[in-house]
C-alpha cells in the first residue's frame, strides 16, 4: 500500500469518480467529476481503473510528498509542476504518469481548471453510496485537507504520457426542450454572448447577457426533474446551466439541455468567460456522442512510455509548452 | 390525457402526464415508476417520479427514444398501484422558537397555534417527490384551511430538521439550507443518514403523519442517536 500525504490541499480540490447514480429520486445529485474524459485520461496514466477516485482541482493543486512509495500519478489538466528528489529539483509536464519514490515531493501549480491527479489503482476511500464522489452540502465523500493521508496502490509499470486532450471549443450544443419557449425567445438565446458569473459552482454556471423575455406561460414550471446541462431559465431572464453538483429537480422553464458530448466542455467554462450556445437535433447529438468515443479512443492509442521522449528536445525546440499550456 | 415524452437532453427524458399539483397525476407518476421498476427495460439507468412526470435516464445507443417513447405509451396504461410505501408516525415539536412562523400561519387562518397544530397531526401526508435537497420530499395534502404561501423572502439559512408548510404541502429540510417556507416545528428524528442502506427517510409514494411532542422529549429523541 502506498501513501501520500497532502502538505498543502490546494483551493476547490475534492476527491471525484465517475458520479453517483442511482440515488435521485431521492433527491441526491450525480456529483462526480466535472470533466469525464480528463478525468478518466487521468486514471489512464496512472494506471487506475477508468471509473477510479481522483483528485479535482477547480481552483489550485495540491502540494504532495510520498509518504510510502512507488505512487504513479496520473497528470492530466494544464498542471505544470516541481518534483523534488534527493534535494534536487526538477520541471514536471502535465498529461504524463509520474512516479513518485518514498521521500519525493511533488509542488503543482494549475494554469487552468480543471485539472485531475489521479494515483495507481485509484485512491483507496470508503464508498457512501456506491461512489467515492464528495458532495460536500450533504456531507458526502469529503474535499482534501492538509495533512490528509491519501492511500493508493504500489505503482508498476512505467510512465506513460500522451497529448492533452483538447476541450474543443465553438459554442455548447443543446437539444431544445423539455419546456416551450416561443421561437423569438429561442433566437435570443441562440444569438447571445453569456457571460459566466462568479457565483457559480459545481452545482451550476450563472450566465449573465440579454435579458430573455419571459414566456407566456411563466418562467416557473411544476418541479419537475433536471440533469447536468440543463439550461434552466428563472424569471431574471439569465440562465442558469446546471453541473455535476446540480439538484435533481427544479422549478424554473428549461430552453434546452446540454448534449452529453458536450457536458465535458462545461468544466472548462470559468468565471469571466463568454459562453454561446447552438441547437442540434438527436441525429446530430448520436453523431457528436460518436466523435467523442473516437476521440477517447485514438488518445489512448497515442499513450506512449515517457522514457522515450527526448524530453530536453522538446523543451528546446518550444513544443511542449506550446502544445500544453495553450488555452 | 396520453403521456408525453420529453427530450431533457439526449440521454435524458421526462414522461409527463400534465402540469399540476394534483395527487391524481402524482399517482399516475408513482404507478409508472412502480412499473419500471417491475420490469426495468434494458438501456434505462434511472428514473425519478415528480409531481406530474417521471424522468427517466437512459442510454440513448442502447435504447433509442422512439424506443422508449413507445414503452412509456405502454406503461402509463398501468392502473395505479395501491400505495405501497412506507408510513411513517413522525415526532415533531412545535415550541417557539422551532417554529418561527406558527403563530402567523395559525392567525392567517383564523385559528389558534394550538388548533392549527391539532388540525394539522390529524392529516395523511403523500410524499409525490424527492428533490432540492438530498432527502427533502414534498408532502401533499395540506388543506386551505392551514395553508400560507411562502415566504417573499426565503431565510438565509433553515435549520436542519425543520418542519415547514407552503402552497398545499408540507416538507422538512434534512439538511440546514436556505429555504422559504414557513416553520411550523422541527423533528427529533434523522431524515438523512448517508451511512444507512436506505439514505433518506422517507421514498416517494410512502406517507406521513406528524405527531406534536414537548421540549424534553425532542431533546430525549435527538440524544438517542446523537449521543
Amino acid at each position: 500500500m502506498a501513501r501520500l500525504i497532502v502538505e498543502h490541499p490546494g483551493l476547490g480540490v475534492s476527491i471525484q469518480d465517475r458520479g453517483r447514480f442511482g440515488f435521485r429520486r431521492l433527491g441526491i445529485p450525480v456529483s462526480g467529476a466535472l470533466d469525464q474524459g480528463f478525468f478518466a485520461a487521468a486514471n489512464v496514466l496512472a494506471g487506475a481503473p477508468d471509473d477510479a477516485a481522483a483528485l479535482e482541482c477547480l481552483l489550485s493543486a495540491p502540494i504532495l510528498r510520498a509518504d510510502a512509495g512507488p505512487v504513479r500519478l496520473g497528470l492530466a489538466g494544464a498542471f505544470s509542476g516541481v518534483l523534488t528528489r534527493a534535494g534536487r529539483d526538477e520541471s514536471i509536464v502535465s498529461w504524463r504518469g509520474l512516479t513518485l519514490q518514498t521521500g519525493d515531493r511533488l509542488a503543482l501549480k494549475l494554469t487552468r481548471p480543471p485539472g485531475y491527479i489521479a494515483c495507481s489503482g485509484g485512491l483507496d476511500v470508503p464508498p457512501v453510496l456506491n461512489s467515492r464522489s464528495a458532495y460536500a452540502r450533504a456531507g458526502l465523500g469529503r474535499a482534501l485537507g492538509p495533512d490528509d493521508v491519501l492511500c493508493c496502490a504500489d505503482a508498476q509499470g512505467e510512465d506513460r504520457c500522451a497529448p492533452p486532450l483538447a476541450p474543443g471549443d465553438g459554442p455548447l450544443r443543446f437539444l431544445p426542450g423539455p419546456d416551450p419557449f416561443p421561437p423569438q425567445t429561442l433566437a435570443a438565446f441562440i444569438a447571445a454572448r453569456w457571460t459566466v458569473r462568479p457565483e457559480s459552482d459545481r452545482m451550476g454556471l450563472r450566465l449573465a447577457g440579454p435579458r430573455l423575455a419571459d414566456r407566456p406561460e411563466g418562467a416557473n414550471i411544476v418541479s419537475e426533474g433536471v440533469t447536468p446541462g440543463a439550461i434552466q431559465i428563472p424569471g431574471d431572464g439569465q440562465p442558469i446551466l446546471l453541473r455535476a453538483d446540480g439538484q435533481t429537480s427544479g422549478g424554473y422553464a428549461r430552453i434546452g439541455c446540454v448534449i452529453t458530448a458536450d457536458l465535458d466542455r462545461m468544466a472548462h467554462v470559468l468565471p469571466g468567460d463568454a459562453v454561446a450556445f447552438a441547437p442540434v437535433d438527436a441525429a446530430q447529438a448520436a453523431q457528436a456522442r460518436r466523435e467523442r468515443c473516437e476521440r477517447v479512443a485514438a488518445w489512448r492509442q497515442s499513450l506512449a512510455p515517457v522514457a522515450g521522449l527526448d524530453e530536453e528536445k522538446l523543451w528546446s525546440e518550444n513544443l511542449i509548452t506550446g502544445a500544453i499550456f495553450a488555452d | 390525457m396520453e403521456p408525453r415524452l420529453l427530450p431533457l437532453g439526449d440521454a435524458a427524458a421526462i414522461v409527463r402526464f400534465g402540469a399540476a399539483i394534483d395527487p391524481a397525476l402524482n399517482a399516475r407518476a408513482q404507478a409508472f415508476c412502480a412499473a419500471l421498476a417491475a420490469a426495468p427495460p434494458r438501456g434505462l439507468h434511472e428514473w425519478a417520479p415528480a409531481f406530474a412526470s417521471v424522468t427517466l435516464w437512459y442510454d440513448p445507443d442502447a435504447l433509442p427514444f422512439a424506443e422508449l417513447e413507445s414503452l412509456c405509451r405502454r406503461l402509463a396504461l398501468a392502473p395505479p398501484a395501491p400505495c405501497s410505501g412506507e408510513i411513517h408516525d413522525l415526532p415533531f415539536c412545535a415550541e417557539a422558537d422551532f417554529a418561527p412562523d406558527l403563530a402567523d400561519v395559525a392567525q392567517a387562518n383564523g385559528l389558534s397555534p394550538a388548533d392549527w397544530l391539532q388540525a394539522f397531526a390529524k392529516i395523511t401526508f403523500d410524499v409525490a417527490m424527492l428533490g432540492f435537497l438530498p432527502g427533502f420530499a414534498y408532502l401533499g395534502g395540506l388543506p386551505k384551511f392551514l395553508d400560507a404561501p411562502r415566504l417573499a423572502t426565503p431565510r438565509k439559512n433553515v435549520p436542519e430538521r425543520s418542519v415547514a408548510i407552503a402552497d398545499g404541502m408540507c416538507a422538512a429540510y434534512p439538511q440546514s439550507s436556505p429555504g422559504g417556507w414557513r416553520l411550523i416545528g422541527r423533528t427529533p428524528t434523522k431524515l438523512f443518514d448517508a451511512q444507512a442502506e436506505k439514505p433518506t427517510l422517507f421514498a416517494p409514494g410512502d406517507r406521513v403523519r406528524w405527531r406534536l411532542i414537548g421540549r424534553d422529549e425532542f431533546f430525549a429523541q435527538e440524544r438517542t442517536w446523537r449521543g
